[in-house]
């Protein structure tokens, strides 16, 4: 088969005018009824139709939508891809993660524009520095990149970072892992979309959910703003809205509290960093995008929030940071800001599992971290869904961990979310 | 949210406040069961709404209550914490 997108297909429809293109994907209708139905039309919810559709021919797939596909935090975020751990579960599954986006232009046939550029973590004290080597060696231990560096070396690869000893919080060295990097994310949303909608999912834009058919304890379909949809299978992939979905359900409580996490934007630079870095003093991130941007964030706003913006003490803290580090961006204008509501667990860890209820699949909890996991997420919950039972990938990412004592917590902060 | 109104020392700058929280009822952990007590650790009921929750005042270290719409960050009204529970 032909791929859909090559240069002879471009050269061919530049000669037609450019009107023989196909739309990514279709505007179906909702069935009465689908094998599974995915609710959420983020980059999760369109990678896990992708992978049924690929890797376990489960087609009679519906992803539901309430917006317009894209809209939600796959469109919100920084970009950043790492797999840069400490905990096996997690360094496992990002690794996973980061193998498939190694290939995913390719198996998409769709640019991704994945530039593999690297991801530096600053260490400011030797108490910090040593704390990388121990996680640099834990991701080397299961087989991911990772190395030190020194001053001198960050020095040569980022000139613009101030590394003087009168630098606010001088710069010990580094924790670098080159396999890491940016992605475009509206094009994960859209390959992923096409890919789906080729082997014939139903992506469903504007169809809100607005409860759940039940047969007694078993969750038999949804309702939905465009009328009722039976399916053997109900998927939730709605980070950001996880508790107000489970709720629908009858579902009171989750691990997980909703908080806004804020992202910036400059004007367009030459070329000015070609990696990501990030600030080990507070919570601060810099890459610069294709485009030209420094595309930038820091921690989330400190109080529970459903509203997509930010507050003024955060931009302030996070422009601090930024000029901490790179003084020479002072007078570098900011373009745009905005912000995305995030499931922040109760363990910094996120939850693919099967249930709660028969006939129910849960993938919510990704922090502020869900980009990255797009593929692996996608392929392990459409692993769930079709067998019934987690991959071994995401067998650790269940719902009853907390109760169980086996919580996953990278950075150690206890079972408070907006530490994590 | 620019501007918090400390019950104890009037508005001030939201950059002087910390947030605590939604309020949730605490069970007795010598009476409840291994279930509730981890439920109440681990489980938030995460209301898109108007929620009351703990904020404390950084300077003065002063712990008050704030009654709060998540979904447009607006501030209802902020009382200190013996109007919700009689000081023993």
């Amino acid at each position: 088969m032909m791929a859909e997108y090559s240069a002879l297909s471009l050269l061919a429809n530049a000669l037609k005018g450019n009107k023989d293109w196909k739309p990514a994907w279709r505007k179906p209708d909702p069935k009465a009824s689908y094998d599974v139905i995915i609710i959420g039309g983020g980059g999760h919810g369109l990678s896990t139709a992708y992978y049924l559709a690929k890797e376990h021919g489960i087609t009679n797939v519906a992803v539901l939508e309430k917006g317009w596909l894209g809209s939600g935090n796959v469109g919100r975020n920084t970009t950043a891809v790492r797999s840069n751990y400490l905990l096996p579960a997690n360094t496992r599954f990002y690794e996973h993660s980061m193998k498939l986006w190694e290939n995913l232009s390719h198996d998409l046939n769709y640019n991704v524009m994945f530039s593999q550029r690297g991801c530096l973590n600053l260490a400011h004290t030797p108490a910090q520095f040593d704390d990388y080597a121990r996680r640099g060696n834990a991701m080397r231990h299961l087989g991911v990149d990772a190395e030190l560096m020194t001053t001198a070396q960050i020095k040569r690869l980022i000139p613009a970072l101030d590394v003087s000893d009168s630098a606010r919080f001088p710069v010990v060295g580094g924790l670098m892992q080159r396999r890491a990097g940016t992605a475009r994310h509206d094009a994960v949303a859209w390959g992923y979309a096409r890919g789906a909608d080729r082997r014939g999912v139903d992506i469903i834009e504007n169809c809100e959910v607005t409860g759940f058919l039940r047969d007694g304890d078993r969750i038999t379909g949804v309702t939905t703003s465009r009328g009722d949809i039976r399916a053997k299978k109900v998927a939730v992939s709605v980070a950001g809205s996880t508790g107000r979905v489970m709720r629908l359900a009858g579902i009171e409580t989750m691990p997980i509290e909703s908080h806004v996490l804020q992202a910036f934007v400059t004007e367009s630079l030459k070329p000015f960093i070609d990696t990501v870095v990030t600030f080990g003093m507070g919570h601060f991130y810099l890459s610069q995008s294709d485009k030209g941007g420094l595309v930038y964030g820091g921690d989330i706003d400190g109080y529970n929030s459903y509203a997509q913006r930010g507050n003024l003490p955060v931009v302030d803290e996070v422009m601090s940071e930024m000029l901490a580090l790179f003084p020479g961006l002072a007078r570098v204008r900011m373009l745009r800001s905005w912000g995305g509501v995030c499931d922040m667990s109760m363990d910094g860890s996120p939850i693919i599992t099967t249930g709660p209820l028969p006939g129910m699949y849960l993938n919510c909890g990704w922090c502020y971290g869900g980009f990255k996991a797009t593929p692996a997420s996608g392929w392990c919950f459409a692993w769930t869904i079709a067998k019934d039972e987690p991959h071994d990938l995401n067998a650790s990412f269940t719902l009853d961990r907390f109760h169980r004592g086996l919580v996953i917590d990278d950075k150690g902060q206890g079972a408070t979310p907006r530490l994590h | 949210m620019k501007i918090l109104t400390c019950p104890m020392n009037g508005p001030r700058n939201i950059d002087e406040f910390q947030s605590f929280g939604p309020v949730r009822a605490e069970p007795d952990p010598d009476r409840t069961a291994d279930a509730d007590w981890s439920r109440h650790l681990f489980r938030a009921e995460n209301r898109k709404g108007i929620v009351v929750e703990w904020w404390r005042h950084v300077p003065s270290n002063y712990f008050f209550l704030a009654e709060r719409d998540l979904v447009t960050n607006e501030v209802l009204r902020t009382f200190d914490a013996s109007e919700r529970w009689a000081h023993p």
